[in-house]
C-alpha cells in the first residue's frame, strides 16, 4: 500500500484484476454502484413500460401477461438490487471506515464476496426474468406462486435467496466494524448518524434476511415437490407464507429508509453549518424504529384473513412505529432553525426528501387506521404512499448522498447547476407522477390491473406524463456525473466545509484511507456558526 | 374525470368521516413541515445576514413535547379506525347469506334459495347482507369501493364479508389481489335492488333447487348419509357410528383433545376435507378427507342442507 | 498471513483486536442461523399445531434409536473439539489435532447414520412426502406428509451444515499439522469450534421435534 501524497485508491493499480480482486472497500462500492446503475436503469424501463401501459384503459400494450412481467420485473429489480442494497454498499461502503477513521472494514474479503454473491443472485434474477420473466408480483404470495403460475418462479426466487446472502454478508461486515473498528476517542454518541443508522439497518439485514431465505426455499421446494406447506388442501396455509414474507419485508421497508434517514442527517447540518439538532433522539428514533419494524409485518394483511386481534394489535403498533419518523422530520427542522442555510445541490435533495418523505409516512397513518385501510389497500393508494417513501425518500437520498460525497469518491466536482436542475426536475416529475394515484386509490382503482375502467383514465395519463419527466431527469445525473469523471473541476479535500473524518483524508482518499490513524475529540457536527465561512472555491 | 365515489353502504360514510379527519390532520402537518421549511429557507438563507441569536440548549422539551403530541393524535386515530374495523368483523345474526366462489378468473355466487349468478350479485338494499366466500384456486379479494369494503377469498378456508347497502344501484366490483393473468378482468358488479325488486328478482331467477335441496343431493351421492344419519339422534346399530348433524350447525362441539369449536361454516368445510384436524370427542377418526374429491360449490351445497338441519329448513 | 503470532491485517491495532473482531463476527454469523432455522422450526410448530394427530402419525414413523444415538454423536464430538480447544490453549498442537479428528470422525459417523441409513429406511418405507405410495394413510395423512416434509428439509439442512463443519474442521487440522497455531494465535480454531458447536445445537433442537414430541 503506497500512502504517499497524490497517490490515491484510484490510482493504485489500473489493471482488471486490481478491481475484481480487490479487497478495498472504496474500490467495492465503486463496483456495488456500477451493478447497482444497471439494474436501477432495468427496472426504471420496466417501470416506463408500465406507464406506458396505462395511458389507455384498455392497456397500450395489447398483452396482460407482459404486462404482468413487466410489474413483477420492476418489483423484483428494484427492491432487492436496488434499493435495499443502493445507499449501504455503495455510499455506506466507502464511508463506513473513512468516518470510522479506520483503514478498512473489518473483513475485507467477506466484502468482495458479498459483491460476487449480490452479482450472482442479480445475474440469475436477470436471467429468470429475460427468458421469460415472473408473473406473480414481487411480492410471490403462495399459492400463485407455487401452483398457478407457468412463469420463471424457482430461477427468480433462487437469485434472490443468493443475492440475500451478500445482505447478511455485508450487514455483518458493518455491525462488526462499527463496533470495533472506531478510532480513538470516538464514543458511540460522538459516531455520525449515518453510522448509526447503518448500524441499526445492518441488524435488520442481518436478523431478517435469512428469514427470506428459508421462506424462499420453502417457496422453490413447494413448487418443485409440491411438498404443501402453503397448500390448503393438505393441511397447510396460504397465509403463514404472508406472515414470513412479510416478516422479512416489513423490515426490509425500513432497511431502505434508514439509510436514506442518516444520508439527510449528515447533509442537513453540513449546509446549514449548524451541529444536528437533538443528536441522541435522532439516534435512538433510528434504533427503535428498527426495532419496532420486527413487530409490525401483519399490518399488510389487514384485509387477508388474519384475526381481528391481530389486526388491532399491528395497527397500535404501527401507528408507534411511525413516532421515531415523525421526531426524525422536525429535528431536521430544527437543524435548519437559525442555520446558514447553503442550497447546494445535496441540499436541494434533502429538502425534497423532507417534504416527499412527510406526505409518505402521512399516507401511512392512513394505512395504518384499520377502516381506512380496508378501502385504500390493494388500490394505487398503496403504490402511491410507498412510492412517496421509497423514490420520494429514498431515491431522493441516494442522490442527495452520491452527490455530497461526490468529490470524495472521485476527486471531482460535478457541475452544480445541472445537478440542481436534475434535483429540481426530479422534484417535479415524481409528484406528478404520484399524487394522482393517491386519488386513482381512493376511487377504488386496483393495482396490478393492465386494463381499467375509463373513469381512471384522466389520472393515469397525468400519472403517465409525470414518469417521462421523472425518466429524463434520472438521465441528467448518469450523464452530467460521467461527464465530471473527466472534466469535473479538482475536488479539494473538503469542499462543503464539513465536520466529519472523512473530510480530513484526501479527495480520493489513499488506499490506507489516513495517513495516521485519527484521534477523535470533538462530536461529528461540531459546526461554528461563522457567516464569513467561504463557500467551496 | 369524476372526483367522487359513491357511498351507498353504512358503513361507507363512517370509512369517509374517518379518511376526512386522516386527509386534514395529514393536511395541517404538512402544512407545518413545509411552512417551517420555507420560513426557514428564507430568513435564514446563508447570505441572511438576520440575528441567529443563542441556539437552543434544552432540545428535550421540544422533543418530548412533540413526541407526546403525535403519540395522542395517534392513539385518537387507532381507536377510531379500530372501532370501526371491529364492527366491519362482526355480521350480525339476521344478515342475508349469499355464497360466493372465487376461481381465476370470475366471480360465482349463489343465493340460498338457489339462484346463481356470474360475475354479478343482486342484493337487497337495506338488509344486512353476510357473503361467504371461498377460492377454488388462487387468492382473490373481494373489493367494491362504493361500499368501502375488501376482503380476502382464501382456497380451503371460509372468509366472511358483510354489509348493508343503502341506495339502489349497480356499483363495480373488483379482485384486488393479484391472481394471475386475467386479473383485471376479474371484475363485476353488485346490483342493490329495493326489497320488493329483489323478492321480484329472485322469483325470476328460480333454481329448480335450494341450496337445501341440492345440498341434501349431494349428501345422499357422496356418501355421507352413509354414516351420518341425519333425522335421528342416533347412527343406526351396527352402521359407522359418526356424529349426528341434526342441529349442528351454530352449536359448541366437543373435541377429542377437551377443547370446545364453533361449528361455522369454516368448520364445517375443514371437517369434510381436513377430517383429522379437530376430533370430535367420542367419535374414532375414521372419517376419510374429501380434499379434491368435492368442489367447492357441491361443497357449500352441503355445507347450506347442515345449515338447514339447525334453522328447520332453508329460508 | 496469520502464521507468525504477531501479523495482523492493517485496519487492526493489535493481533488480540484482529482476533476478537473475527469471534465478534462469527458469533453474529451464527445469530443470522438461529433466524434461519428458526424460521423454520416456526413454521414446522405452527404446522404441527394445526394437524396434531397427523404430525403425531408422522413421528412414531421415525427411528427413535438412530435420532437418539447420533444425538450422542454429536454431543461427543462437540466435547472432543471443546478438548481439543483447551489443548491448544496449552500448546498442545498434536494433542488438538487428535481431538479434532476424534470430531470430524463422530461428524461423518453421525452422517452416515443419518444419511446412509436413516434416510434410507424412509425411503424404503415409502416416508418421502412427495413419493406417490405414501405409508401413511387415513385422517391424518395430510399432516403426516407435512411431518416428512419439515423432516426432511430440516435435515437435509443441518446436513449441508455438518459437511460444511467438517470441511472446516478438517481446513483446520491442515493448518494445524502446519504448524499455524499457538497459545497465542488461534482464532481459526475458535471461530471454527463456535461453528461446530451452533449446529450441534441445532441438532439437540430438532432432535425432540423429531423424535420425541409426537411419542410423548
Amino acid at each position: 500500500m503506497n500512502t504517499a501524497a497524490g497517490d490515491s485508491y484510484l490510482t493504485d493499480g489500473y489493471t482488471i484484476r486490481s478491481w475484481l480482486l480487490t479487497t478495498d472497500h472504496k474500490r467495492i462500492a465503486l463496483l456495488y454502484l456500477g451493478s447497482i446503475t444497471v439494474f436501477f436503469f432495468i427496472g426504471g424501463i420496466a417501470a416506463a413500460l408500465v406507464r406506458l401501459n396505462l395511458i389507455v384503459p384498455q392497456g397500450l400494450l395489447g398483452s396482460a401477461e407482459a404486462y404482468n412481467r413487466l410489474f413483477t420485473m420492476h418489483g423484483v429489480v428494484m427492491v432487492w438490487f436496488f434499493l435495499v442494497p443502493a445507499v449501504p454498499v455503495t455510499l455506506g461502503n466507502f464511508v463506513i471506515p473513512l468516518m470510522l477513521g479506520a483503514r478498512d472494514l473489518a473483513f475485507p474479503r467477506l466484502n468482495l464476496l458479498s459483491w460476487y454473491l449480490f452479482v450472482a443472485g442479480g445475474a440469475i434474477t436477470l436471467w429468470a426474468l429475460f427468458v421469460g420473466g415472473v408473473d406473480t408480483g414481487w411480492t410471490f404470495y403462495t399459492p400463485l406462486s407455487t401452483a398457478y403460475s407457468k412463469s420463471h418462479v424457482v430461477l427468480a426466487a433462487a437469485g434472490i435467496f443468493v443475492a440475500g446472502f451478500s445482505s447478511i454478508a455485508t450487514g455483518l461486515n458493518f455491525i462488526v466494524s462499527i463496533h470495533r473498528l472506531r478510532a480513538p476517542g470516538m464514543t458511540w454518541y460522538k459516531l455520525p448518524v449515518f453510522l448509526w443508522s447503518l448500524y441499526a439497518l445492518s441488524v435488520l439485514l442481518v436478523l431478517a434476511t435469512p428469514v427470506l431465505a428459508i421462506t424462499l426455499l420453502l417457496v422453490m421446494l413447494e413448487r418443485i415437490f409440491h411438498i404443501g406447506v402453503f397448500d390448503p388442501a393438505v393441511g397447510g396455509d396460504p397465509l403463514l407464507f404472508q406472515h414470513l414474507f412479510w416478516f422479512y419485508s416489513h423490515p426490509a421497508v425500513y432497511m431502505m429508509i434508514l439509510p436514506g434517514f442518516g444520508v439527510v442527517s449528515e447533509i442537513i447540518p453540513a449546509f446549514s453549518r449548524k451541529r444536528i439538532f437533538g443528536y441522541k433522539f435522532v439516534v435512538w428514533a433510528s434504533v427503535s424504529i428498527a426495532v419496532i419494524s420486527f413487530f409490525v409485518w401483519g399490518h399488510h394483511m389487514f384485509v387477508a384473513g388474519t384475526s381481528i386481534y391481530s389486526a388491532v394489535l399491528f395497527s397500535i403498533l404501527s401507528y408507534l412505529v411511525a413516532v421515531p419518523s415523525a421526531i426524525k422530520v422536525f429535528n431536521w427542522l430544527g437543524t435548519m432553525h437559525r442555520g446558514y442555510i447553503h442550497f447546494d445541490a445535496p441540499m436541494l435533495y434533502a429538502l425534497g426528501f423532507i417534504g416527499l418523505f412527510t406526505i409518505g409516512g402521512l399516507t401511512g397513518l392512513w394505512l395504518a387506521a384499520l377502516a381506512a385501510d380496508v378501502h385504500l389497500t390493494q388500490t394505487y393508494f398503496v403504490v402511491a404512499h410507498f412510492h412517496y417513501i421509497m423514490v420520494g425518500g429514498m431515491v431522493s437520498a441516494f442522490f442527495g448522498g452520491l452527490h455530497y460525497w461526490w468529490p470524495k469518491i472521485t476527486g471531482r466536482m460535478y457541475p452544480e447547476m445541472w445537478a440542481r436542475v436534475a434535483a429540481l426536475v426530479m422534484f417535479i416529475g415524481f409528484n406528478l407522477t404520484f399524487f394522482p394515484q393517491f386519488i386513482l386509490g381512493y376511487l377504488g382503482m386496483p393495482r396490478r390491473y393492465f386494463s381499467y375502467a375509463p373513469e381512471f383514465q384522466v389520472l393515469n395519463v397525468l400519472s403517465s406524463a409525470g414518469a417521462t419527466i421523472l425518466a429524463a431527469a434520472y438521465l441528467l445525473p448518469l450523464a452530467y456525473l460521467t461527464w465530471s469523471l473527466v472534466y469535473g473541476d479538482r475536488a479539494p479535500a473538503n469542499p462543503w466545509h464539513a465536520t466529519g473524518l472523512e473530510w480530513r483524508t484526501p479527495s480520493p482518499p489513499p488506499t490506507a484511507n489516513f495517513a495516521q490513524t485519527p484521534i477523535v475529540t470533538e462530536d461529528p457536527y461540531s459546526y461554528q456558526p461563522p457567516g464569513a465561512v467561504p463557500k467551496h472555491g | 374525470m369524476n372526483l367522487s365515489l359513491p357511498a351507498a353502504s353504512a358503513n361507507a360514510g363512517e370509512t369517509d368521516r374517518l379518511l376526512l379527519a386522516l386527509l386534514l390532520i395529514s393536511l395541517a402537518v404538512l402544512a407545518l413541515v413545509l411552512i417551517l421549511l420555507l420560513r426557514y429557507i428564507v430568513k435564514y438563507r446563508a447570505t441572511n445576514p438576520v440575528d441567529r441569536g443563542e441556539g437552543a440548549k434544552k432540545t428535550w422539551v421540544f422533543e418530548t413535547s412533540w413526541t407526546a403530541a403525535t403519540l395522542l393524535v395517534f392513539f385518537g386515530l387507532f381507536v377510531w379506525g379500530a372501532d370501526l374495523y371491529v364492527r366491519l368483523s362482526s355480521p350480525p345474526a339476521d344478515a342475508l347469506k349469499i355464497y360466493v366462489i372465487a376461481k381465476q378468473w370470475m366471480w360465482k355466487s349463489q343465493h340460498i334459495g338457489g339462484q346463481r349468478e356470474i360475475n354479478s350479485i343482486h342484493v337487497p338494499v337495506g338488509r344486512p347482507i353476510e357473503l361467504v366466500m371461498t377460492s377454488e384456486d388462487v387468492i382473490h379479494d373481494f373489493s367494491v369501493p362504493a361500499f368501502r369494503i375488501k376482503h380476502d377469498v382464501l382456497p380451503g378456508r371460509y372468509e366472511t364479508l358483510w354489509f348493508t347497502v343503502t341506495v339502489a344501484g349497480v356499483y363495480p366490483l373488483y379482485c384486488t389481489q393479484f391472481c394471475g393473468l386475467d386479473h383485471s378482468k376479474m371484475v363485476g358488479e353488485v346490483v342493490a335492488l329495493a326489497a320488493p325488486r329483489f323478492q321480484q328478482w329472485l322469483a325470476g331467477h328460480a333454481s329448480s333447487d335450494s341450496l337445501a335441496t341440492a345440498g341434501r343431493k349431494m349428501f345422499l351421492r357422496y356418501g355421507c348419509s352413509g354414516c351420518h344419519r341425519s333425522g335421528s339422534a342416533e347412527g343406526r346399530p351396527g352402521a359407522v357410528s359418526a356424529p349426528s348433524l341434526e342441529g349442528l350447525y351454530g352449536s359448541s362441539v366437543p373435541l377429542a383433545d377437551g377443547s370446545f369449536a364453533k361449528a361455522d361454516e369454516r368448520y364445517l368445510h375443514d371437517s369434510i376435507v381436513l377430517p383429522g384436524q379437530q376430533l370430535v370427542a367420542g367419535y374414532a377418526p375414521i372419517m376419510p378427507s374429501y380434499a379434491g374429491q368435492i368442489d367447492e360449490e357441491d361443497l357449500m351445497a352441503l355445507i347450506g342442507y347442515i345449515e338447514s338441519l339447525t334453522q328447520g329448513g332453508a329460508e | 498471513m496469520a502464521s507468525t503470532a504477531v501479523a495482523h491485517d492493517f485496519q487492526y491495532s493489535s493481533p488480540a483486536h484482529q482476533a476478537q473482531t473475527a469471534i465478534a463476527g462469527m458469533w453474529l454469523f451464527l445469530a443470522t442461523e438461529v433466524l434461519l432455522f428458526g424460521g423454520l422450526i416456526l413454521c414446522w410448530i405452527f404446522s404441527r399445531h394445526a394437524n396434531q394427530p397427523g404430525f403425531d402419525a408422522g413421528a412414531r414413523e421415525t427411528t427413535l434409536w438412530i435420532g437418539t444415538l447420533n444425538t450422542a454423536l454429536l454431543v461427543t464430538s462437540s466435547f472432543a473439539y471443546s478438548v481439543g480447544l483447551a489443548f491448544i490453549r496449552a500448546g498442545n498442537a498434536r494433542a488438538m489435532i487428535w481431538c479434532l479428528r476424534a470430531a470430524v470422525l463422530l461428524g461423518m459417523v453421525f452422517l452416515a447414520l443419518k444419511f446412509g441409513l436413516e434416510w434410507h429406511r424412509d425411503f424404503a418405507e415409502h416416508l418421502f412426502p412427495a413419493a406417490p405410495q405414501f405409508k401413511l394413510h387415513g385422517a391424518g395423512q395430510g399432516g403426516a406428509r407435512l411431518f416428512f416434509v419439515f423432516y426432511f428439509i430440516s435435515t437435509a439442512l443441518h446436513g449441508v451444515h455438518m459437511m460444511v463443519g467438517i470441511a472446516l474442521v478438517f481446513w483446520i487440522i491442515v493448518r494445524a499439522r502446519r504448524g499455524a497455531f499457538s497459545p497465542l494465535y488461534h482464532t481459526p480454531v475458535q471461530a471454527v469450534g463456535l461453528y461446530w458447536s451452533f449446529v450441534d445445537i441445532v441438532w439437540l433442537t430438532l432432535y425432540p421435534l423429531i423424535y420425541l414430541i409426537g411419542r410423548g
